[in-house]
């Protein structure tokens, strides 16, 4: 068997002249050009492989960057002040009090689920939860944000039960409840199905771990998992390109995750930081080892020797190239202390967790990698993870924009009685976006732990941090693509709104935020015209909130031939509450109660789910969004619930008022008679509006009747527009609007639980 | 009195199974399962989760254990010992309970809150409740399926062996909707639900009374202290 | 180095829900000829050296003990191969 000759450092400055095939790595002939005048000689083999997969999109945010920048610039000393980490990091960290702090972030793992859903999301998940690990945290929860392609397309089946069952196994197997989330079907990610997941773990203020690479002459410690020849390339290839019509252009290896070896490296890490046995810890996910080592290396000292020599393999055939670009799953880089190895060794060995020691932080500024004695890579590790290309991509507002926006919902008839208005609300309810999820859900554990506080359907879910004291956070996903074909400025801020005020709803206090920016292809300018609004928008928005970025991710590319996915940046708020015991389910259970709307109603239809679900129809321009109504009821409904005078908060979003009312009936079948008229003569809408309006910054509470008047005393103190719109009513076992339509909840339910088990099979028990 | 708790690696509800067991009132003591020692403990618990990820069998590779050799002496001079879910499946794998776990008839992971009759009430770990008493409990499993041939279930069942069954829905195939079964002498229980999930106002199934307020489970890890407490 | 091959059935007598969803789904691609699946497991053993007599022995041992639970499954077969 001929043994592979590795491409030096060596012959690279000898043959200066030999053909290299970037373009089939992803780069384009100026990047190429580029890394020459770095290295002043032709790239290594291993160097071309390193920078093409570190200079790549997902990786290096080249075309995003200039963008991202806002949120780091649009922030006040005010809003930071609970910031421990920032952007930059592996994942934001917050303090929320008490010696605790929090670290979350929500990551794309997009291109790979549509080729192989289940092993996509699963290594997904196991991705973003390692990087809650590499903080110095213990992973406490996860969510996460679908998007599927049409319902009812022979293939979207195949893509949701594989992504389904990738998340339930591997998140279960981790032990880590899945508290939430939002599933959306549109024909627009039929080839490009979106899976965006969110892990958020705690830590005590002491036990922060940065991605650094500091202390000459500290031990570079591989751990985990063998290295295989899994998903080489994957990040450049997959994440840099668009699939053509017709199926996947290119089907490399695909990364297979391993949950039992991802849960014992969980308790393993936190036994090494509870001994103190690491000095800076990353996590391996895109470009494996040639990622880890060089963004250790960069964020450090700067300089750092290893030989790959010393990797445990799966695959004793893979070239020197092939282990330093694997993407095994399950592994993680720590700087360790010479005299602190033994300790570490001694729990690894514990756990049963491979571990080899591949070299050491130096103080020469280069990142050398030896294989068998001979340099395969000599770079300056900032130009491979930090100095990499910035793109000022061109943009251009759509030509079609105008008359997407003139063509409004305000064109088609009203209904004109009760009948038809309850026979387009069970449509909206039924409809793919709106209807129970439950098919989800239930394949995904939530108990274990036993800290989970608020989950799924409640619109955030809640973990208990503190068990003495009930110090808990409370997290929500929400993204609107619909909106923001319309309009991705406002768009982007609506996700925001959105998010924010499901947080509120649950009683706790709105702290950060984290975001997946899914998009099209950053080559059409019509497209990073789009991004280019989100982004502003977002900053512009958590600015007016005072709460900041912390982190987060871009998926570009998204797109099939030339058709791009509609803007959908996937917005994630964590806030926290004093004590768990205070939140607020999203569903009323007495009887009796009095049932009110916070915030006023205007005729708002654009990108509405009753647009959608009725007349198929996205045109015009969708809600405004009022930051100062949205603090004010935020602030409100956080006093509220620290009060304990309301039972429950709906938040209203998509499918509006009657959306709600059927939310907190469907929580625990509890009925409800509500009224409109007062909605339509206080703010001047029709029956329509006050149904279906997607009007921003509004909330609907119960409130038990001897907390009314300090209810409404709170609301007028705080100068929420308030008004008592129905009444809670265990008996009647329906959803009453008066003077419209009641309808049994038996038959809301069935129409709500009906629509996936119709299209993915039955739900046990359902 | 003290409760071992053993944690393989895989394990998810052990830390679950000891705060159940302190809420009882009881002295939670975490074990290894590498360790052989079982450390001067009354009761042990062998807690739900994905040990060894499942491989090979559910529980299979874990019966193996070092300390499972202990843990089969101590049951059979009588030591309570109790297996949830995928210490269930360890028990069975370790033949101290009959039968066997397969994968859900449907083939997916399920995860409901469970109705379950108490279907005997002679043991240590299910004194506690009365016969015939409907329970929730928390279900959460991919492999949940009880089986057994023919003469087994025959035998099970004529000899009062059968601890809690499904009521209402199966929800996973379980041969005769048996959900957890207990050995001939009585101190051995396994079942696929979660009662460590039900132990903490707040943090149980719902409830027509409250918010996940159930703590139906809390009566076994009750059982068995009172239990001990007399021997 | 030489391999030893185990195969693991589901005992006859008992369900085999995986085998059933299997057999469903070749039958929606076929003419009604295929009636049953049954799903097994084979474990491909590396050896180190000779496969002895004695070495056979103790890998039906824990074939029986360890690589099957003999409550639910039969080995139906171990054998050398090259």
């Amino acid at each position: 068997m001929t043994e592979h000759i590795p491409d030096t450092v060596e012959n690279a400055a000898a043959t200066p002249d030999k053909d290299q095939p970037f373009h089939l790595l992803g780069l384009k002939p100026d990047e190429y050009q580029q890394i020459r005048e770095i290295l002043g000689r032709r790239p290594t083999s291993g160097e071309l492989a390193m920078y093409s997969v570190m200079w790549s999109e997902h990786c290096s945010y080249k075309s995003s960057k200039v963008h991202l920048r806002q949120f780091g610039q649009k922030v006040t000393p005010e809003m930071t002040k609970n910031l421990i980490v920032g952007m930059g990091e592996n994942a934001g960290v917050v303090d929320i009090g008490e010696g605790w702090a929090v670290t979350f972030k929500i990551e794309s793992h997009n291109h790979p689920s549509y080729i192989e859903p289940f092993q996509g999301a699963a290594t997904g998940v196991g991705g973003i939860v390692r990087d809650i690990i590499s903080m110095g945290a213990r992973p406490v929860a996860v969510m996460d944000a679908l998007r599927f392609g049409a319902i009812d397309h022979p293939d979207t089946s195949r893509v949701v039960n594989g992504v389904v069952g990738g998340i339930s196994f591997y998140g279960n197997c981790l032990g880590l409840p899945n508290i939430g989330g939002e599933t959306w079907f549109d024909p627009v990610y039929q080839a490009n199905p979106l899976v965006n997941a969110l892990a958020v773990g705690s830590l005590r203020h002491e036990d922060l771990h940065l991605a650094n690479a500091k202390g000459v002459g500290n031990l570079v410690v591989l751990f985990g998992a063998r290295t295989g020849g899994d998903g080489i390339g994957g990040a450049s290839i997959l994440a840099s390109d668009t699939f053509a019509e017709g199926g996947p252009t290119k089907r490399p290896a695909v990364q297979v995750g391993d949950p039992f070896a991802e849960k014992v490296l969980i308790e393993c890490c936190l036994e090494l930081f509870a001994g103190d046995c690491v000095e800076g810890i990353q996590d391996l996910g895109a470009a494996g080892i040639s990622c880890a080592t060089s963004e250790l290396a960069a964020n450090g000292d700067g300089g750092m020797f290893i030989t790959l020599d010393n990797v445990l393999l799966r695959d004793s055939t893979l070239t020197a190239e092939e282990i330093l670009m694997s993407e095994s799953q399950e592994r993680m880089m720590a700087i360790v202390r010479p005299e602190k190895l033994d300790a570490f060794l001694a729990v690894t060995t514990k756990w049963d967790v491979e571990t080899s020691v591949l070299g050491e932080v130096t103080d020469t500024g280069r990142l050398i990698i030896e294989w068998k004695g001979q340099t395969i890579v000599d770079v300056d590790p900032r130009t491979v993870a930090i100095d990499g290309p910035v793109y000022n991509r061109p943009m251009e507002c759509p030509a079609w924009l105008d008359a997407l926006q003139t063509d409004s919902p305000s064109k088609f008839a009203r209904a004109t009685d009760g009948d038809e208005l309850e026979k387009q609300f069970l449509s909206v309810l039924g409809s793919p976006n709106e209807a129970d999820t439950d098919w989800i859900t239930n394949q995904y554990d939530y108990y274990v732990m036993g800290n989970t506080a608020l989950h799924t359907p409640d619109g955030a879910g809640m973990i208990r941090i503190d068990e003495v004291s009930g110090l808990g956070v409370a997290l929500a996903t929400d993204a609107n693509g619909r909106y923001c074909q319309l309009d991705p400025y406002v768009g982007a801020q609506l996700a925001l709104v959105e998010s924010y005020r499901n947080v509120a709803s649950s009683g706790a206090t709105p702290l950060a935020v984290s975001d997946c920016l899914n998009f099209g292809s950053p080559e059409n300018p019509e497209v990073m015209w789009q991004f280019a609004r989100a982004v502003e928008g977002l900053a512009d928005g958590c600015l007016e909130l005072g709460i900041p970025v912390t982190g987060g991710n871009v998926s570009f590319y998204n797109q099939t031939g030339d058709v791009p996915i509609h803007p959908t940046p996937v917005v994630a708020v964590l806030g926290s509450i004093d004590n768990v015991a205070r939140r607020l389910p999203s569903g009323w259970q007495d009887d009796g109660e009095n049932l009110y709307l916070l915030g006023v109603t205007a005729d708002e239809l654009g990108g509405s789910a009753w647009a959608g679900a009725v007349h198929d129809h996205l045109g015009g321009v969708p809600p405004r969004v009022d930051f100062a109504a949205e603090k004010d009821l935020a602030g409100l409904l956080g006093a509220a619930a620290h009060e304990g005078i309301v039972t429950s908060a709906v938040d209203l979003g998509t499918g509006g008022f009657i959306r709600a009312v059927a939310d907190g009936v469907l929580r625990f079948g509890v009925g409800a008679r509500v009224w409109i008229d007062e909605i339509v003569s206080r703010d001047g809408v029709d029956a329509t509006a006050a149904l279906f309006s997607e009007t921003q910054a509004r909330a609907l509470v119960s409130v038990a009747r001897e907390d009314d008047v300090k209810f409404r005393g709170l609301c007028d103190g705080r100068h929420v527009p308030v008004l008592r719109v129905g009444v809670t009513d265990k008996r009647s076992g329906e959803l009453e609007v008066q003077g419209q339509f009641s309808i049994a909840i038996d038959q809301l339910r069935s129409v709500h639980r009906g629509t996936l088990p119709a299209h993915f099979g039955p739900v046990v028990g359902g | 009195m003290r409760v071992g708790v053993i944690t393989f690696p895989g394990s998810l509800d052990d830390r679950d199974a000891l705060r159940a067991i302190k809420l009882a009132g009881g002295d939670a003591v975490s074990l290894w399962h590498g360790d052989s020692d079982l450390h001067g403990v009354d009761a042990i618990v062998l807690p739900g989760g994905f040990s060894y990820g499942d491989y090979l069998r559910c529980g299979a590779i874990a019966a193996h254990s070092p300390i499972m050799s202990e843990v089969v002496d101590a049951a059979n001079k009588g030591m309570p010992i109790l297996g949830i879910c995928n210490g269930f499946q360890t028990l069975v794998e370790a033949h101290l309970l009959a039968g066997g776990l397969i994968r859900n008839d449907h083939g997916t992971f399920i995860r409901r809150d469970q109705k379950l009759r108490v279907e005997n009430v002679e043991t240590v770990w299910t004194s506690g409740y009365t016969q015939g008493q409907e329970i929730t409990i928390p279900l959460k499993n991919g492999e949940g399926g009880f089986i057994a041939d023919d003469e087994t279930l025959k035998q099970l069942e004529g000899d009062g062996l059968v601890a809690f069954r499904y009521l209402e829905v199966n929800p996973n195939g379980s041969l005769n909707d048996i959900a957890g079964i207990r050995n001939a002498r009585g101190n051995v229980v396994g079942l696929m639900p979660h009662p460590e999930h039900a132990v903490e106002p707040g943090f149980g199934p719902d409830t027509p009374a409250a918010m996940s307020s159930g703590t139906d489970g809390l009566a076994m890890f009750q059982s068995v202290l009172a239990a001990t407490v007399l021997s | 180095m030489p391999k030893v091959i185990v195969e693991v059935m589901p005992k006859e007598v008992l369900l085999d829900p995986a085998g059933k969803a299997t057999a469903r789904a070749l039958q929606r691609f076929g003419d009604g000829e295929i009636t049953d699946v049954r799903i097994g497991k084979r474990f491909e053993i590396t050896i180190d050296g000779e496969v002895t007599p004695k070495l056979l022995e103790h890998i039906t041992e824990v074939a029986k003990d360890v690589l099957s639970n003999d409550v639910i499954e039969d080995v139906i077969s171990i054998r050398v191969a090259d």
